[in-house]
């Protein structure tokens, strides 16, 4: 295959050297800000342990960890309310904390036990909490983008200021599902928004290989949907492109498609970094990437800007790993679900 | 009030009174604006209950199904319509992957109580990609229920317990039904996980089972053999998915004989696993004669008209299907004797 000629759309975001400086903090909250660092940290600790589980075999369900992303779902679910339905893929468990889930119900439902958020029969990849807005996750990419779809749908219909949000990655964009709701949200004008993930990659695939152009807006652009492209990596950038997006589907100005690019430091399935399947996929770029962390350029913008000492990160660091670790040993003593539940979830009425 | 209704007349009365008291019901899908894709099943509902509620959509089944599921998810009592069942296939995913899992995987937390009609519309030279019934694929699926009415009663019944159950259903009506005609009692709301197979006709020699177009089969077949002194019992399954086989086992339990009729394929299909459900369960010392299938053969529709006439069975089929075994065993007996 020539791809020779193929060159990125997206102006540098997609280029680890670049956007590797200091978030610019001016003019920001120290508190909110820590609210956003905190939350990522949560993320990437609970993801960390996540692996840990996976290494030592107790955990089975297939984990699609996100380490590396957190700032799009922890930028986006900044702006969402309790009453809004997010929906999400098989890399959800950010989306899923960033809301306010709860660790604990997390980590116990990828072991299995029935303390976790789907009662034991979901696993890392069919998540829901619907007390913090989280409405289900599937690995079939691409099949929560309508449903969600017919949450704005809902909404709409109840009248409420509430908002559907779709997350996805840029594997989804390929199928055919996604443009049909892109056209229905539009010609329905419903309050939705649609967050892409891109992270380049589709489970191995690059998407220099994939796909035309790496720019994933470009299909909003076609089907007149109200859009924005941002650094992934910048929770600020983030949350601001994510704000003017939700405001506008709120006030009845119809769908918006959020872009965030980014980059997953771990493989696409599982702990390791999947450097042997992806032919574009380099241990360099990995490392590259890393140091684009946006954990870490949050972090140092505080530490620049003397927003908080080092010794205050260090405890907040430290609070996140004990939260944590209660919460693996917790769901370590769950129990599994009943065999009865095999047969009695099948079905809503007898 | 005694004025007979047509099939598809009973699954408007269904609509108009689903959509009348309650108001979470809506209806979305291709064509719900226009009477030559739904027949007289919808129309002017759009004018009755305003486009909002009756939305005709552009040409896009799987978004279309997921927003159904989605807005079933949040509360609403969606029906999507699939004017040709050919083109749900389109919609797979929704149905087969979310609509019918969701309540499972995520730990009986969620509900998508969406109900999913899709319409049988074949014959008249439509050929192979607008004429399939394909109950058969999605019967085989947990978690999703699937009804097809073959009465003009049920078409307007079972729609009602479809939408307001709280599971996904499948609902699967035939334009060849929409002209049957009934005088329809008052309508009684039932709960559909309670109703099943059905005896619709007494008889003591033979046992036909069908559901939707093959039960109408069913029941002319019945009349033809009475005809000529053979009592066929006729059981309408109604609802295919999940089975309840216990009135079709007492049926053959008493007749001894087994005919199945399916309007799909035979290979794999829903007249199989009739004839499993029955053999599993009934003493073969019971079994007067070997269970048949009367079933499509394994070939797409064809388009001519003169394939068409031997592609579909006809009643004229299944009586000659019952008379094939009775005879065969009049001989057996001849010979033996």
């Amino acid at each position: 295959m020539a791809r020779d000629t193929w060159r990125s759309d997206l102006g540098g975001l997609a280029d680890p050297a670049r956007f590797r400086e200091p978030l610019d903090i001016t003019g920001q909250d120290t508190a909110g800000l820590l609210r956003l660092l905190r939350s990522m940290w949560q993320i990437r600790v609970v993801e960390e342990q996540v692996a840990a589980l996976v290494v030592a075999g107790l955990a089975k369900t297939p984990c699609h960890l996100g380490i590396g992303q957190e700032a799009v779902a922890v930028g986006v679910c900044a702006e969402l309310r309790n009453t809004d339905r997010v929906f999400g893929g098989h890399r959800s468990h950010s989306q899923f904390l960033a809301l306010g889930g709860s660790p604990f119900g997390l980590l116990a439902e990828i072991l299995g036990r029935v303390e976790g958020v789907s009662h034991g029969m979901g696993g890392s990849m069919h998540l829901y909490g619907a007390s913090v807005g989280f409405h289900g996750s599937v690995p079939l990419v691409g099949a929560t983008i309508p449903i969600a779809v017919g949450a704005a749908l809902a909404a709409q219909m109840d009248g409420a200021d509430s908002i559907a949000v779709a997350f996805f990655g840029d594997g989804a964009c390929e199928e055919g599902v996604f443009h049909e709701s892109l056209n229905l949200a539009v010609v329905y004008n419903l309050p939705i928004l649609f967050v892409c993930e891109n992270n380049l990659f589709a489970s191995h695939l690059d998407i220099q290989f994939r796909q035309p152009s790496d720019r994933v807006a470009r299909y909003a652009d076609a089907h007149r949907v109200r859009n924005r492209t941002v650094d992934g990596n910048d929770v600020l950038t983030v949350q601001g492109a994510a704000k003017e997006l939700i405001d506008a589907a709120r006030a009845g100005q119809g769908p918006g498609l959020l872009e965030a690019v980014t980059y997953r430091f771990r493989g696409h399935v599982g702990p390791n970094e999947d450097i042997d399947v992806g032919v574009n996929r380099r241990m360099e770029d990995v490392e590259s990437w890393k140091r684009r962390c946006p954990i870490r350029r949050l972090s140092e913008a505080l530490l620049a800007g003397k927003a908080v000492t080092e010794a205050e990160l260090k405890r907040l660091q430290t609070d996140v790993h004990a939260e944590v670790a209660e919460a693996v040993s917790k769901a370590k003593a769950g129990q599994y679900p009943p065999t009865a539940a095999l047969l009695d979830l099948v079905y809503a009425n007898d | 009030m005694t004025r007979p209704v047509g099939y598809g007349e009973a699954i408007r009365e269904a609509f108009v009174y689903l959509l009348d008291r309650y108001p979470r019901v809506f209806a979305i899908g291709q064509g719900l604006w226009s009477p030559w894709y739904v027949g007289n099943t919808m129309t002017d509902l759009d004018k009755q209950f305003g486009k909002n509620r009756i939305i005709d959509t552009p040409v896009s089944e799987l978004a279309c199904t997921g927003a159904a599921v989605g807005a079933s998810l949040c509360g609403y009592r969606p029906i999507v319509i699939h004017p040709r069942m050919d083109f749900m296939v389109l919609a797979a995913d929704q149905v087969i992957n979310q609509a019918a899992k969701w309540r499972h995987m995520l730990g009986g937390q969620v509900s998508p109580a969406v109900t999913i009609r899709a319409i049988i519309n074949r014959g008249g030279e439509q050929g192979a990609q607008h004429s399939q019934a394909l109950h058969s694929w999605f019967a085989h699926v947990p978690g999703l229920r699937v009804v097809m009415p073959a009465s003009v009663q049920d078409a307007r019944d079972l729609l009602i317990s479809s939408v307001l159950c709280d599971d996904p259903v499948m609902y699967i009506d035939d334009r060849w039904l929409y002209d049957r005609e009934a005088v329809l009692p008052p309508i009684v709301e039932r709960p559909l996980a309670a109703e099943g197979p059905k005896v619709v006709r007494e008889g003591s020699d033979l046992t036909l089972v069908g559901a939707g177009h093959s039960t109408y089969l069913c029941e002319q077949a019945a009349e033809l053999l009475a005809a000529g002194g053979v009592s066929a019992e006729v059981v309408d399954v109604r609802v295919l998915s999940p089975l309840d086989a216990q009135q079709i086992i007492r049926s053959v339990g008493k007749t001894g004989r087994l005919f199945a009729v399916d309007g799909g394929w035979r290979t794999a299909g829903w007249s199989a696993e009739i004839l499993a459900a029955v053999t599993e369960a009934v003493d073969p010392a019971k079994l007067r004669s070997r269970p048949v299938r009367i079933a499509l053969a394994d070939a797409p529709a064809p388009t001519s008209k003169a394939l068409e006439s031997i592609y579909y069975p006809t009643a004229a089929t299944i009586v000659d299907a019952v008379r094939a075994t009775l005879g065969r065993q009049e001989a057996h007996v001849k010979a033996s004797a």
